[in-house]
Protein backbone atom coordinates (compact mmCIF):
# COMPACT_ATOMS: atom_id res chain seq x y z
CA UNK A 1 0.00 0.00 0.00
CA UNK A 2 2.76 2.38 1.03
CA UNK A 3 4.66 1.47 -2.11
CA UNK A 4 1.57 2.26 -4.20
CA UNK A 5 1.15 5.62 -2.51
CA UNK A 6 4.78 6.39 -3.07
CA UNK A 7 4.50 5.52 -6.74
CA UNK A 8 1.43 7.77 -7.05
CA UNK A 9 3.33 10.61 -5.40
CA UNK A 10 6.30 10.14 -7.67
CA UNK A 11 4.12 10.21 -10.75
CA UNK A 12 2.43 13.38 -9.58
CA UNK A 13 5.77 15.11 -9.18
CA UNK A 14 6.40 17.67 -11.93
CA UNK A 15 10.11 16.90 -11.95
CA UNK A 16 9.35 13.52 -13.48
CA UNK A 17 6.68 14.29 -16.05
CA UNK A 18 6.24 17.67 -17.64
CA UNK A 19 2.82 19.20 -17.43
CA UNK A 20 1.62 21.10 -20.47
CA UNK A 21 -0.08 24.47 -20.00
CA UNK A 22 -3.07 22.63 -21.52
CA UNK A 23 -3.52 20.71 -18.26
CA UNK A 24 -3.64 23.96 -16.27
CA UNK A 25 -6.28 25.51 -18.56
CA UNK A 26 -10.01 25.37 -17.80
CA UNK A 27 -12.29 22.68 -19.25
CA UNK A 28 -13.76 25.29 -21.63
CA UNK A 29 -10.35 26.45 -22.88
CA UNK A 30 -9.22 22.86 -23.42
CA UNK A 31 -12.45 22.09 -25.32
CA UNK A 32 -11.73 25.09 -27.56
CA UNK A 33 -8.25 23.78 -28.36
CA UNK A 34 -9.53 20.26 -29.02
CA UNK A 35 -12.22 21.21 -31.54
CA UNK A 36 -10.80 22.40 -34.85
CA UNK A 37 -14.08 24.16 -35.69
CA UNK A 38 -14.02 26.15 -32.41
CA UNK A 39 -10.25 26.75 -32.15
CA UNK A 40 -9.73 30.28 -33.54
CA UNK A 41 -6.12 29.34 -34.40
CA UNK A 42 -7.60 27.55 -37.41
CA UNK A 43 -8.52 30.93 -38.95
CA UNK A 44 -4.76 31.38 -39.39
CA UNK A 45 -4.24 27.76 -40.48
CA UNK A 46 -6.81 28.28 -43.27
CA UNK A 47 -5.02 31.49 -44.28
CA UNK A 48 -1.72 29.57 -44.30
CA UNK A 49 -3.25 26.98 -46.63
CA UNK A 50 -4.11 29.74 -49.10
CA UNK A 51 -0.63 31.28 -48.84
CA UNK A 52 1.07 27.89 -49.25
CA UNK A 53 0.40 27.77 -52.99
CA UNK A 54 0.68 31.50 -53.75
CA UNK A 55 3.91 32.40 -55.60
CA UNK A 56 5.78 35.36 -54.03
CA UNK A 57 9.07 37.16 -54.44
CA UNK A 58 11.42 37.59 -57.37
CA UNK A 59 11.74 33.79 -57.84
CA UNK A 60 7.97 33.59 -58.40
CA UNK A 61 7.80 30.40 -56.31
CA UNK A 62 5.30 29.19 -53.73
CA UNK A 63 6.01 26.86 -50.79
CA UNK A 64 4.07 24.20 -52.73
CA UNK A 65 6.49 24.42 -55.70
CA UNK A 66 9.29 22.98 -53.57
CA UNK A 67 7.55 21.22 -50.67
CA UNK A 68 4.42 19.82 -52.42
CA UNK A 69 1.71 19.41 -49.75
CA UNK A 70 2.15 20.89 -46.24
CA UNK A 71 2.22 17.38 -44.75
CA UNK A 72 5.62 16.78 -46.33
CA UNK A 73 6.79 18.93 -43.38
CA UNK A 74 5.25 16.46 -40.88
CA UNK A 75 7.09 16.35 -37.52
CA UNK A 76 9.47 19.15 -38.54
CA UNK A 77 8.23 21.61 -35.89
CA UNK A 78 8.85 19.00 -33.18
CA UNK A 79 12.63 19.28 -33.70
CA UNK A 80 13.02 23.08 -33.91
CA UNK A 81 14.99 25.23 -33.06
CA UNK A 82 17.52 23.24 -35.11
CA UNK A 83 21.10 23.64 -36.22
CA UNK A 84 21.68 25.59 -39.43
CA UNK A 85 25.02 24.54 -40.91
CA UNK A 86 25.32 27.56 -43.21
CA UNK A 87 24.73 30.11 -40.45
CA UNK A 88 26.58 27.97 -37.89
CA UNK A 89 23.91 28.61 -35.23
CA UNK A 90 20.50 27.29 -34.21
CA UNK A 91 17.46 28.80 -35.92
CA UNK A 92 13.79 28.77 -34.90
CA UNK A 93 10.99 27.52 -37.14
CA UNK A 94 10.06 31.13 -37.90
CA UNK A 95 13.65 31.85 -38.93
CA UNK A 96 13.67 28.67 -41.06
CA UNK A 97 10.56 29.86 -42.92
CA UNK A 98 12.22 33.25 -43.35
CA UNK A 99 15.31 31.54 -44.80
CA UNK A 100 13.06 29.99 -47.45
CA UNK A 101 11.40 33.35 -48.08
CA UNK A 102 14.73 35.14 -48.50
CA UNK A 103 16.93 32.61 -50.27
CA UNK A 104 14.38 30.45 -52.11
CA UNK A 105 11.53 32.87 -52.88
CA UNK A 106 13.45 36.12 -53.14
CA UNK A 107 11.29 38.09 -50.75
CA UNK A 108 11.61 39.72 -47.33
CA UNK A 109 11.88 38.13 -43.90
CA UNK A 110 8.84 38.69 -41.66
CA UNK A 111 8.53 39.35 -37.92
CA UNK A 112 7.17 36.39 -35.92
CA UNK A 113 3.89 38.22 -35.26
CA UNK A 114 3.30 39.39 -38.82
CA UNK A 115 -0.07 37.96 -39.87
CA UNK A 116 1.45 36.10 -42.85
CA UNK A 117 4.17 34.54 -40.67
CA UNK A 118 1.60 33.55 -38.04
CA UNK A 119 -0.45 31.85 -40.77
CA UNK A 120 2.56 30.00 -42.26
CA UNK A 121 4.01 28.96 -38.90
CA UNK A 122 0.58 27.80 -37.66
CA UNK A 123 0.20 25.64 -40.78
CA UNK A 124 3.72 24.18 -40.51
CA UNK A 125 3.33 23.69 -36.72
CA UNK A 126 0.01 21.88 -37.19
CA UNK A 127 1.77 19.21 -39.28
CA UNK A 128 3.48 18.11 -36.04
CA UNK A 129 0.46 18.25 -33.75
CA UNK A 130 0.59 15.21 -31.46
CA UNK A 131 4.26 14.52 -32.22
CA UNK A 132 6.63 14.19 -29.26
CA UNK A 133 9.12 17.07 -29.10
CA UNK A 134 12.69 15.89 -29.66
CA UNK A 135 15.17 18.73 -29.94
CA UNK A 136 18.80 17.70 -30.30
CA UNK A 137 20.92 18.62 -27.28
CA UNK A 138 24.38 17.55 -28.32
CA UNK A 139 27.03 18.50 -30.85
CA UNK A 140 27.19 22.14 -31.89
CA UNK A 141 23.86 22.92 -30.16
CA UNK A 142 25.25 22.20 -26.68
CA UNK A 143 26.77 25.65 -25.94
CA UNK A 144 23.58 27.42 -27.17
CA UNK A 145 21.48 25.17 -24.96
CA UNK A 146 23.73 25.99 -22.00
CA UNK A 147 23.19 29.71 -22.74
CA UNK A 148 19.43 29.20 -22.77
CA UNK A 149 19.52 27.28 -19.48
CA UNK A 150 21.64 30.02 -17.90
CA UNK A 151 19.31 32.79 -19.11
CA UNK A 152 16.31 30.83 -17.78
CA UNK A 153 17.85 30.85 -14.30
CA UNK A 154 19.18 34.40 -14.38
CA UNK A 155 17.28 36.86 -12.20
CA UNK A 156 16.41 40.03 -14.07
CA UNK A 157 14.20 43.11 -14.24
CA UNK A 158 13.07 45.44 -11.47
CA UNK A 159 11.30 42.51 -9.81
CA UNK A 160 14.56 40.56 -9.92
CA UNK A 161 12.97 37.23 -10.85
CA UNK A 162 14.21 34.48 -13.14
CA UNK A 163 12.00 32.40 -15.41
CA UNK A 164 12.88 29.42 -13.18
CA UNK A 165 11.62 31.26 -10.05
CA UNK A 166 8.12 31.05 -11.50
CA UNK A 167 8.12 28.16 -13.98
CA UNK A 168 10.27 25.65 -12.04
CA UNK A 169 9.92 26.67 -8.39
CA UNK A 170 6.32 27.92 -8.33
CA UNK A 171 4.60 26.04 -11.14
CA UNK A 172 1.07 25.13 -10.08
CA UNK A 173 0.81 28.10 -7.67
CA UNK A 174 -1.05 31.26 -8.51
CA UNK A 175 0.03 34.68 -9.70
CA UNK A 176 -3.02 36.84 -9.14
CA UNK A 177 -5.84 34.96 -10.81
CA UNK A 178 -3.68 32.83 -13.10
CA UNK A 179 -2.13 29.47 -12.45
CA UNK A 180 1.61 29.59 -13.11
CA UNK A 181 2.20 26.91 -15.76
CA UNK A 182 5.49 25.10 -16.22
CA UNK A 183 6.08 27.47 -19.14
CA UNK A 184 6.51 25.07 -22.04
CA UNK A 185 6.86 26.31 -25.61
CA UNK A 186 4.98 23.35 -27.11
CA UNK A 187 2.04 25.09 -28.75
CA UNK A 188 3.22 28.12 -30.71
CA UNK A 189 1.88 30.06 -32.43
CA UNK A 190 -0.81 30.09 -29.76
CA UNK A 191 -4.27 31.62 -29.47
CA UNK A 192 -4.48 33.45 -26.17
CA UNK A 193 -7.88 34.61 -24.99
CA UNK A 194 -6.16 37.56 -23.30
CA UNK A 195 -4.63 38.61 -26.63
CA UNK A 196 -7.85 37.93 -28.55
CA UNK A 197 -5.58 36.66 -31.28
CA UNK A 198 -2.78 34.32 -32.34
CA UNK A 199 0.72 35.13 -31.08
CA UNK A 200 4.24 33.80 -31.46
CA UNK A 201 6.56 32.39 -28.81
CA UNK A 202 8.37 35.75 -28.96
CA UNK A 203 5.21 37.55 -27.96
CA UNK A 204 4.87 35.26 -24.93
CA UNK A 205 8.52 35.80 -23.99
CA UNK A 206 8.02 39.54 -24.27
CA UNK A 207 4.98 39.42 -21.93
CA UNK A 208 6.86 37.47 -19.26
CA UNK A 209 9.90 39.78 -19.48
CA UNK A 210 7.74 42.91 -19.31
CA UNK A 211 5.98 41.22 -16.38
CA UNK A 212 9.20 41.28 -14.34
CA UNK A 213 9.98 44.77 -15.72
CA UNK A 214 13.02 43.64 -17.68
CA UNK A 215 14.07 44.83 -21.12
CA UNK A 216 12.49 42.33 -23.57
CA UNK A 217 14.81 40.44 -25.96
CA UNK A 218 14.35 41.21 -29.67
CA UNK A 219 12.71 38.30 -31.57
CA UNK A 220 15.85 37.61 -33.64
CA UNK A 221 18.29 38.06 -30.73
CA UNK A 222 20.65 35.27 -29.69
CA UNK A 223 19.01 35.32 -26.24
CA UNK A 224 15.48 34.72 -27.57
CA UNK A 225 16.67 31.81 -29.76
CA UNK A 226 18.69 30.28 -26.89
CA UNK A 227 15.70 30.44 -24.52
CA UNK A 228 13.38 28.91 -27.13
CA UNK A 229 15.95 26.15 -27.74
CA UNK A 230 16.25 25.47 -24.02
CA UNK A 231 12.46 25.50 -23.50
CA UNK A 232 11.81 23.08 -26.36
CA UNK A 233 14.49 20.76 -25.02
CA UNK A 234 12.98 21.07 -21.53
CA UNK A 235 9.53 20.25 -23.00
CA UNK A 236 10.90 17.01 -24.51
CA UNK A 237 8.31 14.30 -23.87
CA UNK A 238 5.35 16.63 -24.34
CA UNK A 239 3.71 16.76 -27.76
CA UNK A 240 3.33 19.70 -30.13
CA UNK A 241 -0.11 21.33 -29.63
CA UNK A 242 -0.01 24.03 -32.33
CA UNK A 243 -2.30 25.94 -32.54
CA UNK A 244 -2.78 25.73 -28.76
CA UNK A 245 -5.34 27.78 -26.83
CA UNK A 246 -4.53 29.35 -23.46
CA UNK A 247 -6.25 31.83 -21.14
CA UNK B 1 -12.53 39.38 -46.89
CA UNK B 2 -12.37 37.98 -43.37
CA UNK B 3 -11.74 34.30 -42.83
CA UNK B 4 -14.45 32.09 -41.37
CA UNK B 5 -14.71 28.50 -40.16
CA UNK B 6 -18.05 26.91 -41.08
CA UNK B 7 -19.16 23.60 -39.67
CA UNK B 8 -22.37 22.10 -41.07
CA UNK B 9 -22.96 18.36 -41.53
CA UNK B 10 -22.78 17.51 -45.26
CA UNK B 11 -25.44 14.82 -44.93
CA UNK B 12 -28.42 14.54 -42.57
CA UNK B 13 -31.63 12.59 -42.22
CA UNK B 14 -34.92 14.40 -42.76
CA UNK B 15 -36.21 15.73 -39.43
CA UNK B 16 -32.83 15.34 -37.72
CA UNK B 17 -31.59 18.07 -35.37
CA UNK B 18 -28.30 19.30 -36.83
CA UNK B 19 -25.70 21.42 -35.08
CA UNK B 20 -24.20 24.37 -36.92
CA UNK B 21 -21.00 26.08 -35.73
CA UNK B 22 -19.50 29.21 -37.23
CA UNK B 23 -16.43 31.24 -36.27
CA UNK B 24 -15.41 34.45 -38.00
CA UNK B 25 -12.31 36.63 -37.85
CA UNK B 26 -13.26 40.08 -36.55
CA UNK B 27 -11.67 42.57 -34.11
CA UNK B 28 -14.99 43.31 -32.33
CA UNK B 29 -13.60 46.62 -31.08
CA UNK B 30 -16.08 47.65 -28.36
CA UNK B 31 -15.63 51.42 -28.71
CA UNK B 32 -14.78 51.99 -25.05
CA UNK B 33 -11.00 51.76 -25.37
CA UNK B 34 -8.25 54.30 -25.98
CA UNK B 35 -5.02 53.84 -27.89
CA UNK B 36 -1.48 54.50 -26.58
CA UNK B 37 -1.89 58.23 -27.35
CA UNK B 38 -5.18 58.49 -25.46
CA UNK B 39 -7.39 58.80 -28.55
CA UNK B 40 -10.68 56.92 -28.49
CA UNK B 41 -10.68 53.79 -30.67
CA UNK B 42 -13.96 53.86 -32.62
CA UNK B 43 -16.40 51.02 -32.19
CA UNK B 44 -16.18 48.36 -34.89
CA UNK B 45 -18.21 45.27 -34.17
CA UNK B 46 -20.30 42.85 -36.17
CA UNK B 47 -23.77 44.06 -35.25
CA UNK B 48 -25.89 41.49 -36.99
CA UNK B 49 -25.80 37.88 -38.02
CA UNK B 50 -28.32 35.98 -40.11
CA UNK B 51 -28.45 32.29 -40.97
CA UNK B 52 -30.91 31.22 -43.64
CA UNK B 53 -31.72 27.74 -44.86
CA UNK B 54 -33.10 27.58 -48.41
CA UNK B 55 -33.98 31.30 -48.16
CA UNK B 56 -35.82 30.97 -44.86
CA UNK B 57 -34.26 32.58 -41.77
CA UNK B 58 -33.39 30.08 -39.06
CA UNK B 59 -31.45 32.46 -36.81
CA UNK B 60 -31.13 36.22 -36.58
CA UNK B 61 -28.95 37.77 -33.92
CA UNK B 62 -28.00 41.31 -32.92
CA UNK B 63 -24.53 41.60 -31.39
CA UNK B 64 -23.47 44.25 -28.85
CA UNK B 65 -20.09 45.47 -27.55
CA UNK B 66 -18.21 43.28 -25.05
CA UNK B 67 -18.32 40.18 -27.23
CA UNK B 68 -14.86 38.67 -27.74
CA UNK B 69 -12.90 39.06 -30.96
CA UNK B 70 -13.43 36.29 -33.53
CA UNK B 71 -16.98 35.46 -32.36
CA UNK B 72 -18.10 31.84 -32.34
CA UNK B 73 -21.73 30.75 -32.59
CA UNK B 74 -23.19 27.27 -32.15
CA UNK B 75 -26.89 26.61 -32.72
CA UNK B 76 -29.13 23.94 -34.18
CA UNK B 77 -31.86 23.60 -36.75
CA UNK B 78 -34.03 20.82 -38.16
CA UNK B 79 -32.86 19.26 -41.40
CA UNK B 80 -35.68 19.53 -43.91
CA UNK B 81 -34.64 19.63 -47.56
CA UNK B 82 -31.37 19.44 -49.42
CA UNK B 83 -30.05 22.85 -50.30
CA UNK B 84 -27.92 25.66 -49.04
CA UNK B 85 -27.37 27.29 -45.68
CA UNK B 86 -26.20 30.88 -45.97
CA UNK B 87 -24.51 32.91 -43.23
CA UNK B 88 -24.28 36.71 -43.31
CA UNK B 89 -22.38 38.94 -40.91
CA UNK B 90 -22.64 42.75 -41.09
CA UNK B 91 -20.30 45.08 -39.21
CA UNK B 92 -20.22 48.76 -38.24
CA UNK B 93 -18.11 49.64 -41.30
CA UNK B 94 -20.88 48.27 -43.48
CA UNK B 95 -18.82 45.24 -44.50
CA UNK B 96 -21.11 42.32 -45.29
CA UNK B 97 -19.62 38.86 -45.38
CA UNK B 98 -21.48 35.89 -46.77
CA UNK B 99 -20.51 32.23 -46.54
CA UNK B 100 -22.50 29.25 -47.68
CA UNK B 101 -22.61 25.51 -47.01
CA UNK B 102 -24.61 22.77 -48.70
CA UNK B 103 -26.53 20.05 -46.95
CA UNK B 104 -27.89 16.85 -48.50
CA UNK B 105 -30.91 15.14 -46.98
CA UNK B 106 -31.00 11.35 -47.23
C1 LIG C 1 12.70 27.13 -54.15
C2 LIG C 1 12.36 26.07 -53.24
C3 LIG C 1 11.74 26.40 -51.89
C4 LIG C 1 10.67 27.22 -51.60
C5 LIG C 1 9.89 28.10 -52.56
C6 LIG C 1 10.42 27.07 -50.19
N1 LIG C 1 11.31 26.22 -49.62
FE1 LIG C 1 11.34 25.58 -47.72
N2 LIG C 1 13.00 24.51 -48.07
C7 LIG C 1 13.62 24.37 -49.31
C8 LIG C 1 14.84 23.58 -49.17
C9 LIG C 1 15.80 23.19 -50.28
C10 LIG C 1 14.92 23.25 -47.79
C11 LIG C 1 16.04 22.44 -47.11
C12 LIG C 1 17.02 23.38 -46.45
C13 LIG C 1 17.80 24.25 -47.41
O1 LIG C 1 18.61 23.72 -48.15
O2 LIG C 1 17.55 25.48 -47.44
C14 LIG C 1 13.76 23.83 -47.14
C15 LIG C 1 13.46 23.70 -45.80
C16 LIG C 1 12.27 24.13 -45.20
C17 LIG C 1 11.89 23.85 -43.83
C18 LIG C 1 12.69 23.04 -42.83
C19 LIG C 1 12.52 21.56 -43.10
C20 LIG C 1 13.30 20.69 -42.16
O3 LIG C 1 13.20 19.46 -42.34
O4 LIG C 1 13.96 21.19 -41.25
C21 LIG C 1 10.67 24.45 -43.62
C22 LIG C 1 9.86 24.43 -42.34
C23 LIG C 1 10.31 25.12 -44.86
N3 LIG C 1 11.31 24.90 -45.79
C24 LIG C 1 9.15 25.85 -45.04
C25 LIG C 1 8.87 26.57 -46.21
C26 LIG C 1 7.72 27.43 -46.34
C27 LIG C 1 6.65 27.66 -45.29
C28 LIG C 1 7.79 27.97 -47.61
C29 LIG C 1 6.88 29.01 -48.23
C30 LIG C 1 6.77 30.26 -47.51
C31 LIG C 1 8.99 27.44 -48.23
N4 LIG C 1 9.62 26.59 -47.36
C32 LIG C 1 9.40 27.73 -49.52
C33 LIG C 1 13.18 24.88 -50.49
C34 LIG C 1 12.13 25.78 -50.64
C1 LIG D 1 6.40 36.25 -12.08
C2 LIG D 1 6.27 34.93 -12.62
C3 LIG D 1 6.78 34.66 -14.03
C4 LIG D 1 8.06 34.86 -14.51
C5 LIG D 1 9.27 35.44 -13.77
C6 LIG D 1 8.05 34.36 -15.87
N1 LIG D 1 6.80 33.91 -16.21
FE1 LIG D 1 6.30 32.94 -17.90
N2 LIG D 1 4.36 32.84 -17.28
C7 LIG D 1 3.88 33.26 -16.06
C8 LIG D 1 2.45 33.06 -15.99
C9 LIG D 1 1.54 33.41 -14.81
C10 LIG D 1 2.08 32.47 -17.22
C11 LIG D 1 0.69 32.03 -17.65
C12 LIG D 1 0.09 33.03 -18.56
C13 LIG D 1 -0.79 33.99 -17.87
O1 LIG D 1 -1.82 33.59 -17.38
O2 LIG D 1 -0.43 35.20 -17.89
C14 LIG D 1 3.31 32.33 -18.01
C15 LIG D 1 3.37 31.75 -19.26
C16 LIG D 1 4.55 31.42 -19.91
C17 LIG D 1 4.62 30.61 -21.10
C18 LIG D 1 3.44 30.01 -21.86
C19 LIG D 1 3.19 28.58 -21.48
C20 LIG D 1 2.15 27.92 -22.36
O3 LIG D 1 1.47 27.02 -21.89
O4 LIG D 1 2.04 28.28 -23.55
C21 LIG D 1 5.94 30.54 -21.45
C22 LIG D 1 6.53 29.80 -22.63
C23 LIG D 1 6.68 31.32 -20.47
N3 LIG D 1 5.80 31.83 -19.55
C24 LIG D 1 8.05 31.52 -20.49
C25 LIG D 1 8.73 32.34 -19.60
C26 LIG D 1 10.16 32.67 -19.72
C27 LIG D 1 11.07 32.17 -20.82
C28 LIG D 1 10.45 33.49 -18.68
C29 LIG D 1 11.78 34.16 -18.36
C30 LIG D 1 12.26 35.09 -19.34
C31 LIG D 1 9.24 33.65 -17.88
N4 LIG D 1 8.23 32.96 -18.48
C32 LIG D 1 9.15 34.36 -16.70
C33 LIG D 1 4.65 33.80 -15.04
C34 LIG D 1 6.00 34.10 -15.11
Amino acid sequence: MIRLLLAALLFASPALAQRSGYDDASVQTRAMQDDDSANPGFLWVRHGEELWSQPTGTAGKSCANCHNAPDTLRNVAARYPAWDATLARPITLVQRINRCRESHQGTTALAPDNDIMLALSALVGLQSRGTKIVVANDGPLAPFLADGARLFRQRQGQLNLSCANCHDDRAGQRLGGSIIPEGHANGYPQYRLEWQGLGSFNRRLRSCLIGVRAEPYGPASAEAVAIELYLMQRAGGLTVETPSVRP
Amino acid sequence: MARALINVPKIARKGELVEIRVLINHVMEPGHRRDAMGAAIPRDIIHSFVCSYNDEDVLRADFFPAMSANPYLAFSTIARDSGSIVFTWTDDQGVVQTERATITIL
